[in-house]
């Protein structure tokens, strides 16, 4: 069944802070298999000229699936079925890097949806600022529907 | 970390051959948040009709980005990243997993002391990512 085009240009704000953890960061590292120290060792950090340890650089990604419940994916409105789902495209765009102790604020907007073939592609964009109101990154992802685009007529083939 | 008047466009990257196993995954789904059952569920994954369990794209950007972070030293000089997943990297339920690997070139030289890294990161010799590019800051 198609996605709801209705969700086309619709916010959704994060509904609380996301407090970044040393731990936390020490276990995406983990997780990545990544042994810098500058990702656990606030000394090692501030060497490199970072205020205490620093995130890896896909880190936020964590944030579509922390404030997942709030945002337009696990939206039942949207209809998706995200066991058919497989990512497409991804960036970020990191204005300086995530430190931890960083409260960040969030908002995702869907910025589209469209058919290529079966397919249908979500394109949704995440900014992310600090506590002081700067930016800090900005992420753009594009998620795939597998095989639930609405069948064509052959007038429109 | 390399001095960005050191740096030619052609410049190569020390390459790396990174492998993915299962637990992997599965650290991954707990670290990330992101427990799709694709990520970990053989007869789901096959059920929607992938070969396999597939490992999170992110894993893999993440994975690919070691090389650019590795060279730079540090991570924090890495100003913008982006992939496009071509492929998915299928992970099967043995000691081996998938062996991603992963190369880059330096393309461009910008102004700020930036330069722009072309990846290319191949399983098995297909291309699992592509239009994949970095830009880091270099002293």
């Amino acid at each position: 069944m198609p996605v709801n085009r209705e969700f086309i240009g619709r916010e959704f704000p994060a509904p609380a802070a996301y407090e970044v953890g040393r731990e936390h960061i020490r276990r995406f590292a983990d997780a990545i298999d990544d042994p810098h120290p500058a990702y656990r060792d606030p000394a090692a950090a501030r060497a490199l000229g970072h205020p205490d340890v620093i995130a890896p650089p896909t880190f936020l990604t964590v944030l579509n699936f922390r404030f997942a419940a709030d945002g337009p994916v696990a939206d039942p409105a949207l209809g998706l079925d995200y066991a058919m789902v497989v990512h497409g495209e991804q960036s970020f765009e990191l204005h300086r890097p995530v430190v931890a102790g960083d409260v960040l604020t969030s908002v995702q907007r869907v910025d589209d949806i469209r058919d290529v073939g079966r397919n249908e592609l979500i394109s949704t964009v995440i900014e992310v600022t600090d506590a002081g109101g700067a930016a800090v990154a900005t992420l753009r992802g594009t998620i795939v529907s597998r095989g639930t685009a609405a069948p064509r007529s052959s007038s429109q083939a | 970390m390399p001095a960005y008047d050191g740096v030619e466009v052609g410049t190569a990257l020390p390459a790396r051959t990174f492998g993915l196993q299962r637990a992997d995954l599965v650290r991954y789904c707990g670290a990330s948040g992101d427990f799709n059952v694709i990520h970990w569920n053989e007869r789901i994954a096959t059920a929607v009709g992938l070969p396999d369990v597939i490992a999170h794209g992110m894993l893999t950007m993440a994975v690919a980005a070691r090389i650019v972070t590795d060279w730079t030293g540090d991570p924090g000089a890495l100003q913008s990243y982006r992939v496009r997943f071509s492929r998915p990297v299928v992970v099967p339920d043995d000691d081996t997993g998938a062996q991603l690997e992963v190369s880059g070139v330096v393309e461009d030289k910008l102004d700020g002391g930036r330069v722009v890294v072309g990846l290319t990161a191949t399983v098995g010799g297909s291309k699992v990512l592509a239009g994949s590019r970095a830009v880091v800051r270099l002293p």
